[in-house]
């Protein structure tokens, strides 16, 4: 089965993030008062050939553990859905 | 005899020449290793140099960690091999689990290339056995992505354990407890983000990687006396 993989990886939390900070102040300066806590991170897409969704999903989790992420400042959700 | 030096290069590496330049002027015997070589050729010590290996993609070092030769390169260092890395080497070894911590984007978010003073932490490192705790040394920065982090837990322990080796006097980057180099438990692994390669000479400014390459010869020249000695030993029982 052919799979559509979205991960989003994103810095832990309580880490600095100065990208984040920077966006936030343009925000404000722009008038969005509103907008607080903007974290920046980054969303890598694939297709992928599995037997079933677990064990794309397991797949998945194993990249992103050994070279999509990084443990040290970064945390992952995978979305894994059946492609049409 | 005098002491081997590996410097590897990988694709986007650009400060090798350099690195080896600054080691052939101390008497050493350096070579460039190429990344897809499995192979150290007897090096008695490794340097990862600066640059942007495979283009610092998905994050800096990170593809560079899976290149061939670094699994000679963590072998090397599990044995005790003194292996220093150098800006983007320093990435690539935190990359590798070699070192601790991370390196993030500057907290300015501007790419800096300056010089930068910088205290030396511990002087029992490879890098730093030449100099004394509390000298203040000055080297040039050349980064985007130099902001050291770790979490609470891990700094505590590697300030414990005096694997801090090297702090900004002035915090350019953002750095977590202002550091600029650090070593594993061993000591033996370090990794900097200020370039020693390019103070080798006042008519650049400074000198001061001068001492630190001759350190991580000495460390070199122990570790290959002790993998002579052992050797020796082995094929004496």
């Amino acid at each position: 089965m052919n799979f559509a993989v979205t991960i989003d990886v994103r810095g832990v939390e309580g880490i600095a993030d100065p990208e984040g900070r920077t966006i936030e102040r343009a925000l404000g300066s722009l008038g969005f008062s509103g907008a607080s806590t903007v974290r920046v991170g980054k969303v890598i897409t694939f297709d992928l050939e599995a037997d079933d969704r677990s064990s794309a999903e397991s797949t998945v989790r194993e990249m992103c553990d050994r070279l999509l992420a990084n443990p040290v400042i970064e945390r992952y959700e995978i979305t894994v859905s059946t492609s049409s | 005899m005098s002491v081997r030096v590996g410097v590897i290069s990988f694709p986007g590496s650009n400060c090798e020449h350099d690195v080896l330049e600054g080691l052939s002027s101390l008497g050493a015997d350096a070579e460039i290793i190429w990344h897809a070589d499995r192979s150290l050729k007897g090096a008695d010590a490794v340097i990862i140099p600066g640059g942007f290996a495979h283009g610092d993609y998905l994050r800096c070092g990170a593809i560079a960690r899976f290149s061939p030769i670094m699994e000679s390169v963590t072998q090397f260092a599990m044995a005790g091999g003194p292996v220093l890395g150098i800006c983007n080497g320093f990435q690539v070894l935190t990359e590798a689990g070699l070192l601790p911590g991370a390196l993030m984007r500057n907290s300015g978010l501007r790419f800096l290339c300056e010089n930068a003073t910088l205290e030396v932490v511990n002087d029992s490192s490879i890098l730093t056995s030449m100099n004394q705790a509390g000298d203040q040394i000055r080297l040039p920065i050349n980064h985007g992505e130099g902001n050291y982090t770790c979490d609470a837990e891990t700094l505590a322990r590697i300030e414990d354990q005096g694997q801090v080796v090297l702090r900004y006097m002035d915090n350019p980057n953002g750095s977590v407890a202002r550091i600029a180099g650090v070593s594993n438990e061993m000591g033996n692994v370090v990794g900097l983000m200020p370039h020693p390669e390019r103070a080798f000479d006042l008519l650049f400014g400074s000198a001061d990687g001068r001492s630190l390459f001759a350190s991580v010869l000495g460390a070199a020249e122990h570790f290959s006396v002790s993998k002579r000695d052992s050797a020796d030993s082995v094929g004496r029982s």
